[in-house]
């Protein structure tokens, strides 16, 4: 027990030593979290769209008038007005105008007689974001003149009541999850991988592996060592990311404990990882090529910036084994829902075995001799 | 008795390329024993495989008599090492790197602190025992790792090409040093080098090692003497190496070595 300590000590002096390390693990998450978080989450607004009335009746007019609304209120739209479609869809094209709502000629005489009144948004699918916001928006707007200008006292047809449980989340605090995963996984990998196996590159490791340190004590040193960096990266994070994202309450003591705990397995969880995948590697370029990769592979599919449900069933299957997915979702249910034990207890129970599951190869890999 | 370090026909293989073919030799207590070849002999190879970081492919060996295979642990716990390369923590202090090794070694607290002190005194570092090592010169980076390796008492001393890379001034230092510790404890020490002086001064008893076997095995004083010359009283060990190992260019491609890499970082 003594020289496993002996190899953390060695470790968390060198840590301490390296501010820059420390500031680079806990920054680019940070940073990440915000332009993320500010950059999708915001609403789309003052979207251009091109008005082409061919009716000018007074349905034609009322519509017009609705989306004049919606303009003036919202400001999900800004209206250009265009006496001809052709000019109009070439500007589309051109991109000067998002979209085109044209109102045919007929449009008046056929909401008179009730006979199938139309109208066309010709919109640039090439950004979904942006053509899905005018057609919500249109058919807002065209729903509006199909209302009935006077409420009935009892709805004859069914209505859909939608009860949200928990306060509106924001898109960065959405994103926050992933973002303390992120930094535990960047903390292991730069403050554990890559200076692993610079120094075994550098012949540091020929030093330890003379003296009577067996290979499970060196290997347990590495990983407690790790896990206590990674920690303390993830508990700054969850501090000051809550605080940057407005999660309500970020210092709940009882949260806090819980949190620690999932940080903690989190950590030894990526540690064990990244020990098993170094174990027997030499040449320093490879982790940090290997970096790159597993942050993709990794932190996407987990479901910190888009939900699970979405993705291809390939793409399933490794969130299925990714232990960033569970780390996430423990995450997401202590931050956004705040809830106890027993909504993270499966995903304590995967990390913990997956933990043992890659230790115990790293240590089987690793060599005690040259 | 048995000797301190008994090696008997041990050879190391890396693929189809003999490292070290058919090697024994054995180095009585108390004694310095160096071995001297050029690059690529086989040396540093030799002493791995006797400190443990290497398994041999046949052959064996033993340290205080516990074999390097079968009581790989008893061994470590026996001897100290400086390896080739320069293995002390940068970051730390000269001070610190002692200390986790003694801790490692398992060196009680009460004896730890009287050790180090005296440990950086015989090496003259005291005075900077806080400073960080990467601070420190390559002869003072040296020391360290001298003092590093002793910081347990052990018996038996390895020393991977001590003074390699160390100017002039810094070698003769780095002799001195071993001199004069070897004199204050009772160390068995074991030496590689390609300096020939440096084998000339240092050592009781020399093996001359090319091409992974033992050519020579003597004195400086009976090496010299072993190859005919006119004025036998001038015979250096370079003319010893020549007359033993041959004039012969040793060239040889290599793996690239890990710590070539440009994603290394340099200190």
């Amino acid at each position: 027990m003594h020289r496993t300590m002996a190899i953390i000590e060695r470790e968390m002096r060198r840590f301490s030593k390296s501010p820059m390390l420390i500031v680079m693990s806990m920054v680019f998450p940070l940073l990440q979290l915000i332009v993320l978080g500010y950059a999708f989450g915001g609403n789309v607004k003052h979207l251009s769209l091109a008005i082409v009335d061919q009716d000018r009746g007074v349905p034609a007019v009322r519509l017009r008038e609705l989306a004049g609304a919606v303009s003036a209120g919202a400001h999900t739209v800004d209206l250009v007005p265009y006496a001809d479609a052709g000019t109009a869809l070439t500007d589309l094209r051109n991109g000067r105008v998002n979209g085109v709502l044209t109102i045919p000629p007929d449009f008046s005489r056929r909401m008179h007689s009730k006979n199938a009144p139309r109208v066309a948004l010709i919109s640039d699918n090439t950004d979904t974001f942006v053509s899905a916001t005018l057609s919500a928006t249109v058919n807002s707007i065209v729903g509006g003149l199909n209302a009935d200008r006077v409420e009935q006292r009892l709805a004859s047809a069914p209505t859909l009541d939608v009860v949200e449980v928990y306060p509106y989340v924001p898109y960065i605090q959405y994103l926050l999850p992933g973002s303390i995963t992120m930094s535990i996984f960047m903390m292991v990998m730069i403050g554990g991988g890559i200076i692993f196996i610079d120094d075994k590159a550098r012949g540091l490791h020929e030093g330890y592996l003379v003296t009577p340190i067996t290979k499970l004590e060196l290997v347990a040193g590495f990983n407690i060592s790790g896990t206590i960096k990674a920690l303390l990266a993830g508990v700054f994070i969850t501090i000051i990311g809550s605080i940057i994202a407005g999660v309500p309450s970020p210092l709940d003591p009882m949260r806090t404990l819980r949190m620690v705990l999932v940080i903690t397995v989190t950590a030894f969880a990526l540690v064990s990882l990244m020990f098993f995948l170094m174990a027997r590697m030499s040449d320093p370029l490879l982790p940090r090529a290997m970096f790159g990769v597993l942050n993709t592979v990794l932190y996407f599919p987990s479901g910190a910036v888009y939900p699970q449900q979405g993705f291809p069933p390939w793409m399933q299957w490794i969130a299925a084994v990714d232990p960033f997915t569970y780390s996430v979702h423990a995450f997401k249910s202590l931050l956004l829902k705040n809830t106890g034990f027993g909504a993270i207890a499966y995903d304590i129970g995967f990390l913990v075995v997956f933990s043992a599951v890659t230790m115990t190869a790293a240590t089987a890999l690793f060599k005690r001799t040259l | 008795m048995s000797a301190t370090i008994e090696v008997k026909s041990i050879v190391k293989k890396f693929g189809d390329f003999t490292a070290v073919d058919g090697v024994s030799f054995t180095v009585e207590a108390g004694e310095v024993f160096g071995l001297l070849g050029p690059n690529g002999a086989g040396k540093s190879t030799l002493i791995r495989m006797l400190v443990t970081l290497l398994p041999p492919t046949a052959g064996s060996a033993a340290i205080n008599g516990f074999d390097v295979v079968k009581r790989s642990d008893d061994v470590r716990r026996s001897i100290g090492v400086i390896p080739q390369a320069m293995t002390s923590d940068l970051e730390l202090t000269v001070e610190e790197n002692l200390l986790i090794f003694a801790k490692l070694y398992g060196v009680p607290r009460a004896r730890r602190t009287r050790l180090m002190a005296e440990l950086l005194e015989a090496v003259e570092l005291t005075q900077w025992a806080d400073k960080p090592v990467k601070n420190l010169s390559g002869g003072m980076r040296r020391r360290v790792e001298i003092a590093r390796g002793l910081v347990h008492e052990p018996k038996v001393f390895f020393l991977d090409e001590p003074t390699t890379g160390l100017d002039p001034v810094s070698r003769t230092g780095a002799w001195a040093m071993l001199q004069k510790i070897k004199a204050e404890r009772d160390l068995t020490v074991l030496l590689t080098t390609h300096y020939m002086d440096e084998a000339d001064k240092l050592c009781d008893r020399i093996a001359i090692v090319d091409h992974g076997k033992l050519v020579a095995l003597d004195t400086p004083a009976g090496l010299k003497a072993s190859i005919p010359s006119e004025h036998p009283e001038r015979v250096t060990l370079d003319e010893v190496f020549v007359h033993y190992a041959g004039r012969d260019l040793r060239d040889a491609l290599q793996a690239p070595a890990a710590a070539d890499s440009p994603f290394v970082l340099r200190r």
